[in-house]
């Protein structure tokens, strides 16, 4: 189970609302290498996990991408407060406030709803360890383009750390494959499926 | 930055420090450092939350601190992605 702690993992103290930004840093909840993904995939590749260490990798990963979450909606939350009719108009944000008002929905950029497609358990570890290395990068990739197009220090800031922990997860799931290889047939890593082969 | 943030900053600094020792020990379980980092955070982290209650109560619900009488103190806002924008 998990319990919650009433604090942010890094601070989000934005002073201005803009809803543009808004709209692009929602892809971090519901798009396609968002942090609602991320949570979902290495919790969700856990039970299909034979080793106890990859086990432990994914539960923690996958709970502090919880605390992501929490994070990129605080971020929309902020950039959407009091804002006036002919704000949302001016700023295009009149296509999502007529479905969802000033709630924070998973959505990606483009307005496409978050997909379970966006994830995988393939019940495969070097497939699913593979699946998460390249996850981190993308997400990482993903807070590049936020930070290129965002020129606002109260949201780069969180940003910044948010691009420094798809590094740290992407190191610790590499230890992980390394981890895993170490103990598979060094001739032919495919000879057999820890998952389920015994 | 007032007291109570302040406060509250150094137990979650020694969280996050906390944290990055638990994902470096997932796959390090046996790093000597790591574990002895562990041990001081660990008494870092509990000293700063024994701080903190001493002045401002509980500091998380379901702790032996958390007062269940009179009123339920958990519920009090600002919750953690609430900023409007003035304070600091």
């Amino acid at each position: 189970m998990w319990q919650y702690q009433k604090k942010l993992q890094y601070p989000i103290n934005i002073k201005n609302p803009n809803p543009k930004y808004a709209q692009i840093i929602i892809s971090q909840y519901g798009g396609p290498d968002g942090e609602l993904g991320a949570s979902m995939r290495y919790l969700t590749q856990r039970y299909s996990m034979p080793y106890d260490d990859v086990k432990a990798t994914l539960t923690d990963i996958g709970t502090e991408e919880l605390a992501h979450l929490e994070m990129i909606c605080a971020m929309v939350h902020q950039l959407t407060r009091k804002l006036t009719p002919k704000q949302i108009k001016d700023a295009g944000f009149d296509t999502y406030f007529v479905d969802h008002t000033n709630a924070v929905y998973p959505i990606a950029a483009s307005a496409l709803p978050w997909r379970a497609e966006y994830i995988q358990a393939k019940g495969d570890i070097l497939a699913d360890l593979h699946e998460d290395l390249a996850a981190e990068q993308k997400a990482r990739v993903t807070y590049d383009n936020l930070i290129r197009l965002i020129d606002d220090p109260d949201i780069l800031d969180p940003l910044r750390f948010l691009r420094e922990r798809e590094i740290a997860h992407y190191q610790r799931f590499g230890e992980a494959l390394r981890r895993t290889t170490d103990r598979l047939d060094s001739k032919n890593y495919y000879a057999f499926n820890p998952s389920f082969d015994k | 930055m007032n007291d109570r943030k302040y406060m509250l900053r150094k137990i979650w600094e020694m969280d996050f420090a906390l944290h990055e020792l638990v994902l470096f020990l997932d796959t390090h379980p046996k790093n000597a450092r790591a574990l002895e980092l562990t041990r001081q955070y660990r008494a870092r982290r509990a000293t700063a939350i024994a701080e903190y209650e001493a002045v401002f109560g509980p500091y998380q619900p379901t702790a032996d601190s958390t007062p269940a009488e009179g009123e339920w103190k958990w519920i009090k806002g600002p919750w953690p992605w609430e900023f409007d924008g003035t304070e600091v």
